[in-house]
């Protein structure tokens, strides 16, 4: 299962390996990561996304709990979140395809940062899957390049 | 820069030493190197004592011996690279048995750090995965307040190896240190444990019939021996201990069973089997007690798990009632709610436990030299206030098996990594901690070898210890498996020209004596008891003595061999 916590841990050199590090032990490949500092320029937040079983994934948020840099770990999988993801995506464009593209990416409220003669960058937030989504739309025009951020999550506020 | 005639500003080093002396540090054990000259030339003015090994190995597994038999934080210390790297097995054995280390090592200067400069090794990195916590010192101004959070971390909570990496220019550096003020928001201690939960145990101890104490190192760790006690004899409780938790009970209380596990007594495995509440206190459900099959573990069971670390519950069983807390104080609190409750019926428990006992018992050929024998007859002669300690094989768990173990922190072995050459620093580190005390290493011709360097310690240090080497010339443990399920085939197991090893003592100034007869067992342990300094007691022992019983890989603890 999918998983996405969100770990609040010490802004040091060597936070990351150690977090890291207690995934790989259990073999789990982590699927996305995005850190950065917090308001609390002491703290980064980090969101992790990892494919694995809940009970596995369970003892490794209690280890990661027990690191000294980390301050808390949140699984948010079961809980209500904003989630959402940055792409920054270059896709060909010849003079039969852009205005084709340009409605694809309008569709999806894209917006274009970049233009070169043969190619255009289009840059995308939402949620993984309307990620997911644009890619797919785009493929066939030529995706040439493709950055993501990761999922970054937060948790909804209770009304 | 201070300009006061005669004051002498400190530097990284002895800022360093006197934040030890803050922390009550009186001792530590190291090797020198390079970058740690400016440490070892303020050494020389600094109270603490300095036990020089002759291998870094020998050093780490000295500071932790010297920590197991003493609860006290053990203190080591070498240099860059190398000096670091051979540190690595000692802190990995450590963190496995949880054994509170602060670990110092030198560094190169910082401005070559990360350059592949001579003798640098990323330590730190290397050893994240096997310290609680560490530390690359950039500022000597902050050495007060890491070696006060190192010290805090290691001792508290879980304990465990911290490792703090010191470049040689930050101890050479002359500062005004900033004040010792931990930060560590993320630490967190569990204390008391969940009352309601206390309370659920206290009922389903008291409404069951069939129930088992299975103690771990936890229970020392936390010093709950006496609460044990109390709450196994008040309620009529049998305890099964771990390796780790050997002298949580002293044995032949008629409470204990034994040790559970795969050498393990067979009263002791088919009570963990049977019964029907498991009151699990500072263990991990090993996979050398559970033989790695967690689902057939106490299975008709109501499992409760006392842990300080909730990394560790649920982790290889299902657990009914988890409660993360220190185990002496929730013990004391389920005691104390026990008292307006019934003690469970355990007669007819009791009535079965005592069939197994009697039909199972730990046995061995009383008629001609073996191990185990040896190792009785050491523990009947050497007193209720030795130290045992071993190293890892055959020989480690015949200690376990036979030797009688009267007190907590009296038995020092390599429980979870399986140290080979552990022993004989160790008992180096528990000799010097209980001065007063009589140490006794058990060991073997394999596990000897790998830190024999450290008779020269002994040696310097006028250690009187007794080293009680079971020499079969094979790498038992391994030939025994070999034997077993490998269909005696022995690969690499035959330790051909083992050299003399009492002419190996001798040459070091020990004195060596070989028993190679059932007659001499005796007086040879009496005479090496007696005599003043340091002794090796070099016992001939077939290679064919095996350790029994034994589960087979795979099997649940219930189907042993030799029973």
């Amino acid at each position: 299962m999918l998983h996405t916590l969100a770990a609040l841990v010490e802004n040091h050199p060597g936070v990351l390996t150690r977090v890291a590090g207690l995934f790989a032990r259990r073999a789990y490949n982590i699927d996305s990561l995005s850190v950065c500092q917090t308001e609390d320029p002491e703290l980064s937040r980090m969101t992790i996304v990892v494919h694995g079983d809940d009970q596995v994934i369970e003892q490794v948020r209690n280890q990661l709990n027990k690191l000294v840099i980390v301050h808390s770990v949140t699984d948010l999988t079961a809980e209500s979140v904003v989630d959402r993801e940055l792409a920054l995506i270059r896709i060909m464009v010849s003079s039969e395809t852009r205005s084709e593209v340009l409605q694809t990416i309008q569709i999806f409220r894209g917006r274009v940062v970049d233009m070169g003669r043969t190619n255009l960058t289009v840059e995308l937030t939402g949620d993984v899957g309307k990620i997911d989504g644009f890619v797919k739309a785009i493929r066939p025009y030529g995706l040439l390049e493709l950055v993501r951020t990761g999922k970054i999550a937060i948790m909804r506020s209770e009304i | 820069m201070s300009i006061n005639e005669g004051e002498k500003k400190l530097n990284g080093a002895n800022i360093l030493l006197e934040a030890l002396e803050n922390e009550g540090v009186d001792l530590i054990f190291g090797y020198p190197g390079g970058v740690l000259l400016p440490l070892y030339d303020a050494l020389l003015d600094s109270p603490i004592r300095h036990i020089l090994a002759r291998h870094e190995q020998g050093v780490v597994h000295a500071a932790d011996g010297y920590a197991r038999v003493t609860g006290k934080v053990g203190v080591c210390l070498a240099t860059s690279g190398p000096g670091a790297t051979n540190l690595v097995t000692g802190i990995a054995n450590a963190y496995m048995d949880s054994i509170p280390l602060v670990v110092l090592t030198g560094q190169v200067v910082t401005t070559l750090l990360g350059t592949d400069s001579f003798q640098e090794a990323d330590i730190t990195g290397i050893t994240t995965p096997i310290t609680k916590h560490s530390y690359l010192v950039k500022d000597a101004r902050e050495i007060p307040r890491i070696v006060k959070e190192a010290f805090y971390l290691a001792g508290t909570g879980r304990p465990g190896p911290v490792l703090i990496d010191l470049p040689k220019d930050v101890l050479a550096m002359e500062v005004e240190p900033f004040p010792a003020e931990m930060n560590l928001r993320g630490y967190h201690v569990p204390g008391r444990g969940d009352s309601e939960k206390i309370a659920e145990v206290a009922k389903a101890l008291s409404g069951c019939r069939k129930p088992v104490i299975y103690a771990g190192g936890g229970v020392i760790t936390a010093g709950a021996e006496g609460v044990l006690r109390q709450l196994a004899e008040k309620a009529s409780l049998p305890v099964v201990t771990t390796l780790m938790g050997i002298g949580c009970l002293p044995s032949g209380h008629p409470n204990l069973l034994g040790m559970v596990g795969l050498h393990g007594a067979v009263a002791a495995n088919y009570a963990v089997d049977d019964c029907d509440l498991l009151l699990a206190v500072g263990v991990r459900f090993d996979d050398r007690v559970t033989s790695g099959l967690g689902h057939l573990f106490a299975t008709k069971a109501k499992i409760i798990h006392i842990d300080i670390d909730l990394a560790e519950i649920a982790k290889v069983v299902r657990t009914h009632i988890p409660i993360v807390g220190d185990a002496r104080l929730v013990l004391e609190e389920v005691l104390k709610h026990l008292e307006g409750l019934t003690v469970p019926q355990t007669a007819d428990w009791w009535e079965r436990l005592r069939v197994w006992k009697n039909d199972y018992p730990m046995k061995y050929d009383k008629d001609r030299m073996t191990p185990q024998m040896v190792i009785e007859c050491m523990g009947e002669l050497a007193g209720d206030d030795t130290m045992v300690v071993t190293d890892v094989g055959q020989h480690q768990m015949w200690a376990a098996q036979f030797y009688p173990i009267a007190k907590s922190r009296n038995f020092a072995t390599s429980g979870g990594l399986g140290t080979m050459g552990f022993g004989l620093p160790a008992a180096v580190g528990a000799q010097i901690a209980r001065p007063n005390d009589l140490v006794v290493l058990i060991t073997g011709d394999g596990s000897f070898q790998m830190c024999i360097q450290e008779l020269a310690t002994i040696v310097q240090n006028k250690l009187p210890i007794k080293i009680v080497l079971l020499n079969n010339g094979v790498l038992g443990m391994v030939r025994q498996l070999q034997k077993f399920f490998y269909g005696e085939r022995y690969s690499q197991t035959d330790l051909h020209s083992n050299p003399d090893f009492v002419k190996v003592a001798e040459a070091y100034g020990i004195r060596g004596i070989r028993v190679d007869s059932f007659e001499q067992v005796r007086s040879a342990i009496a005479e090496a008891i007696d005599y003043p300094g340091p002794v090796l007691l070099d016992f001939t022992i077939s290679p064919n003595e095996d350790v029994l019983p034994i589960v087979p890989p795979g099997k649940p603890i219930t189907e042993m061999l030799g029973r």
